[in-house]
């Protein structure tokens, strides 16, 4: 496994705030909460088959972080025939955090950012459990 | 075959590994938004794959502008390989040789020196755009 670290896959999601929501939660994850743990992929890379990106998701444990139902990270990992161990969908936390609806897709409102802080949190402890499990 | 739509479709790689990605999202959006709200529709790269026969039609329906961050150049690929190929592409590295003085680093959170870059780009996808739409007026 190449450098014991968690690929986390957010979708590319530009038509939607839901989007944004992911890619921002993403980051916070690999920039700030777990950067030694984690790292993520260009979508774009895997769903034209380029081979450091296949070998990375074929050879690492990976996260789909997908915006709507359309789940595009997730269907691009699988049919990459990636690792995938763990997917989430915003939609879902949203729907437990009412009170924090995301609005922009250029920059986030403050309540979508601290919806995607939920939604870091969540992904940070699911990648310190996969990383166990894999010792 | 290209329908007369009075529409440019934009396709952004959003590469999420590289500032570059961010900032051809960013770009995308703001065309979208702001420079030529009435003019443009995108769609996310990844639906090519994920979607179905509607979403690979984007490029035989809209004249499509190609917007990718690295020299991979993954929206032009993947646009002409599940849809369409592209009327034109607009690399961010080949814009940020112009403006050497505009550097980034983020890929969350834009900088104003990197939201610069990024309206910059915009307005190159913009003036493309108008240039389509005036060809396709003429014909």
């Amino acid at each position: 496994m190449e450098n014991d670290k968690v690929v986390v896959v957010p979708c590319s999601g530009i038509g939607k705030s839901l989007g944004t929501v992911g890619r921002v939660a993403t980051y916070k994850v690999i920039e700030r909460m777990r950067p030694e743990k984690t790292r993520t992929v260009c979508l774009a890379l895997l769903t034209m088959g380029d081979d450091d990106a296949l070998r990375l998701v074929r050879e690492n444990p990976c996260i789909a972080v997908d915006g709507c139902p359309a789940q595009c990270s997730k269907k691009n990992i699988e049919a990459s025939k990636g690792r995938l161990v763990h997917s989430i969908i915003v939609t879902d936390f949203l729907r437990k955090n009412r009170n924090l609806k995301p609005e922009g897709v250029i920059e986030l409102n403050d309540q979508g950012d601290k919806l995607a802080e939920v939604i870091a949190e969540d992904l940070s402890e699911r990648a310190d459990e996969i990383l166990r499990k894999e010792k | 075959m290209t329908l007369a739509t009075g529409k440019v479709g934009v396709i952004c790689c959003s590469g999420e590994d590289l500032p570059e990605g961010t900032i051809s999202r960013v770009a995308t959006r703001l065309v979208l938004e702001k420079l030529r709200p009435d003019q443009t529709v995108t769609l996310c790269l990844p639906l090519f794959l994920a979607g179905g026969e509607d979403e690979r039609a984007f490029a035989r329906v809209f004249p499509t502008i190609a917007v990718d961050g690295c020299s991979k150049k993954c929206a032009e690929a993947g646009t002409k390989k599940f849809s369409g190929k592209p009327v034109a592409t607009i690399l961010v590295s080949e814009v940020m040789k112009k403006y050497p003085h505009l550097k980034i680093k983020s890929r969350e959170k834009l900088e104003p020196q990197e939201m610069e870059l990024a309206t910059k780009v915009a307005e190159e996808i913009a003036k493309k755009v108008d240039e389509i739409l005036c060809k396709t007026a003429k014909k």
